[in-house]
């Protein structure tokens, strides 16, 4: 019950994400899991078919062989292993960059009013602001290199985790807080077992937010003027129309999006263990 | 598993229980609700006081919850708090218990303070036993809330995670979290009144158990009569913002409700809290 209580309500304009939900996709049975795999496999089909007749031309999106063909050269020749590291050394940079400052200033102004009313209108400000319409200016502070693209991806993470991590922390319900005055705990105490562990699962929430829009910040940021990297490779390939490697570009981007998701619902399984055996009961 | 033998009361534990069986209710001190009790009368009959409250008011807004109120609570003693619901029970169980800052007036407690509340409030990621040494300051806490948690019946549920408890299982680790600190004076406010009918009965058994083996103060806010029958030495009424009853109740331990001194008494208490048996008068 408390749980609710916990997530409860997020104060003014702050909106939580979806709940880390029970896990009753995997409760419904693992045997039946083939089914859904029948119709992707008829579309790629029907997209070879296509490909194949000549009604879809390559110039405007590749055969599925042709895209498989492309990727194995792109790893053999290791142009897409390269991307991939660059790629991922940025948004690594920005998430980690991002990550601190938004976590931080949540606490700054989660932990005391005076740091509430420091942070928060500031941050409410930001928010408003499309963050990728800051480009222009990124370009013209920061030039064309690295720094532009780290700290697109570090601005676009530290706000939804900020705005959660904040929302958690006054969402710890307040009568947790006079247990622990009942139990003597002094500030620092309070803090660290009852504020911050109550903060912790709207946190993750953030967390995944920010991965996601991370992910986003990074592809928007490598179209200006990459030399480097998964929209470097996007970018280029264009050029010379070739929609196969554009496709494998894209279909990296996805799936490092949801390796990046499934280490968070792992850290989310762990660090909510409490609150899991509860769940699956 | 609670289901104890309960420990006869003797004298040594409680010294306003005479223990001289029969049991007389020695009678109301005052009837009138506007000539409120000096609840300190009954202070002569031995030991210290273990908290003294001298004309304690708490007033929300205009409206005035504690009036003045006095009350002295003996070592050892098990006081029931009854009245009608919005009569300040909860209001002044928090004064003692610390949680207000904004009462006016004496109050002074000798010696450490637990509450129990009417929701068992343990932190949710906590496992039980790390709920019980939260803010315990003494040598070898987990050995001690281990003994705790065993005199309790919740020996093999130390580990557990305490949204996995029952209702019952919650309150009575609820209440080891309060008596391993060793209180002075124990707190209780409704602890029971979400607990079914059954558990109830055990629980209680389990309280007396505890007072008889620790022999705190207990202040014991109930809102059920029958309940502050079977438990408590004093009965005391709050109305109109000051104790306005008070019985003492001298039958043995354990009780039974159709004592015929229990039955009397019963009567005289609903009708202090403006019921009579065919409804509310």
């Amino acid at each position: 019950m408390s749980v609710v209580e916990l997530q409860g309500e997020l104060g003014g304009a702050v909106r939580a994400g979806p709940r880390p939900r029970p896990r009753s996709a995997t409760a419904r049975g693992p045997r039946r899991g083939w089914h859904r795999w029948v119709s992707p496999l008829v579309v790629v089909l029907l997209w070879q078919l296509a490909s194949t007749l000549g009604l879809l031309p390559a110039r405007l999106l590749a055969a599925p062989s042709q895209i498989a063909a492309t990727a194995l050269d792109l790893v053999g020749l290791g142009t897409l292993p390269t991307a991939i590291t660059v790629s991922l050394e940025r948004v690594l940079l920005g998430f980690a960059a991002g990550a601190l400052a938004g976590v931080g200033l949540a606490l700054v102004a989660g932990l005391s009013r005076a740091g509430e009313s420091a942070v928060d209108p500031i941050m409410q400000m930001l928010r408003a602001l499309p963050f990728f319409g800051l480009i222009p200016l990124f370009i013209l502070w920061f030039g064309i290199g690295e720094t532009p693209k780290v700290l697109l991806v570090a601005l676009a993470v530290s706000f939804p985790l900020y705005l959660n991590t904040f929302a958690g922390i006054r969402g710890v319900d307040g009568k947790l807080a006079e247990v622990a005055r009942t139990l003597r705990l002094g500030r620092a105490a309070l803090v660290r077992h009852i504020v911050l562990p109550g903060a912790l699962p709207q946190t993750l929430v953030g967390l995944r937010q920010s991965l996601g829009v991370a992910w986003l910040a990074l592809i928007v940021a490598e179209q200006i003027n990459a030399d480097a990297g998964l929209g470097y490779m996007i970018n280029d390939a264009r050029e010379f129309l070739r929609t196969d490697v554009i496709v494998v570009g894209l279909l990296v981007y996805s799936a490092l999006g949801l390796l990046t998701d499934a280490l968070v619902r792992l850290l989310e399984r762990r660090a909510l263990v409490w609150r899991r055996e509860f769940l699956s009961r | 598993m609670a289901a104890r033998v309960p420990v006869p009361v003797s004298g040594t534990v409680n010294s306003t229980v005479t223990g001289t069986a029969t049991g007389t209710v020695t009678g109301t001190v005052s009837d009138a609700a506007d000539a409120p009790v000096n609840a300190s009368v009954n202070a002569s009959v031995s030991g210290t006081a273990v908290a003294t409250v001298r004309g304690l008011t708490r007033r929300f807004g205009d409206r005035t919850v504690l009036d003045g109120l006095d009350l002295t609570i003996e070592r050892g003693e098990f006081v029931a708090l009854l009245g009608r619901s919005g009569s300040g029970k909860s209001t002044l169980l928090r004064a003692l218990a610390g949680l207000d800052e904004e009462v006016e007036g004496g109050l002074e407690v000798d010696g450490s303070v637990a509450v129990a509340f009417q929701e068992p409030r343990l932190v949710p990621w906590k496992r039980v036993r790390d709920n019980l040494t939260l803010g315990l300051n003494v040598p070898d806490p987990a050995g001690r809330a281990e003994a705790a948690l065993a005199e309790v019946g919740l020996a093999d549920r130390a580990r557990a995670w305490p949204l996995t408890l029952s209702g019952g299982e919650a309150q009575r680790a609820s209440l080891a979290r309060a008596l391993v600190r060793d209180p002075g004076l124990l707190l209780l406010d409704e602890p029971f009144s979400a607990l079914d009918a059954l558990t109830r009965i055990t629980v209680h058994r389990l309280v007396l158990d505890l007072w008889a083996a620790h022999g705190p103060a207990v202040l014991l806010v109930t809102h059920d009569v029958d309940e502050a029958l079977l438990l408590a030495d004093r009965i005391l009424v709050l109305d109109g913002g000051r104790l306005a009853h008070e019985w003492t109740v001298t039958a043995p331990r354990p009780r039974h409700r159709d004592h015929p001194d229990l039955l009397t008494l019963r009567a005289a208490l609903l009708s202090a809290l403006g019921v009579t048996p065919e409804g509310p008068a």
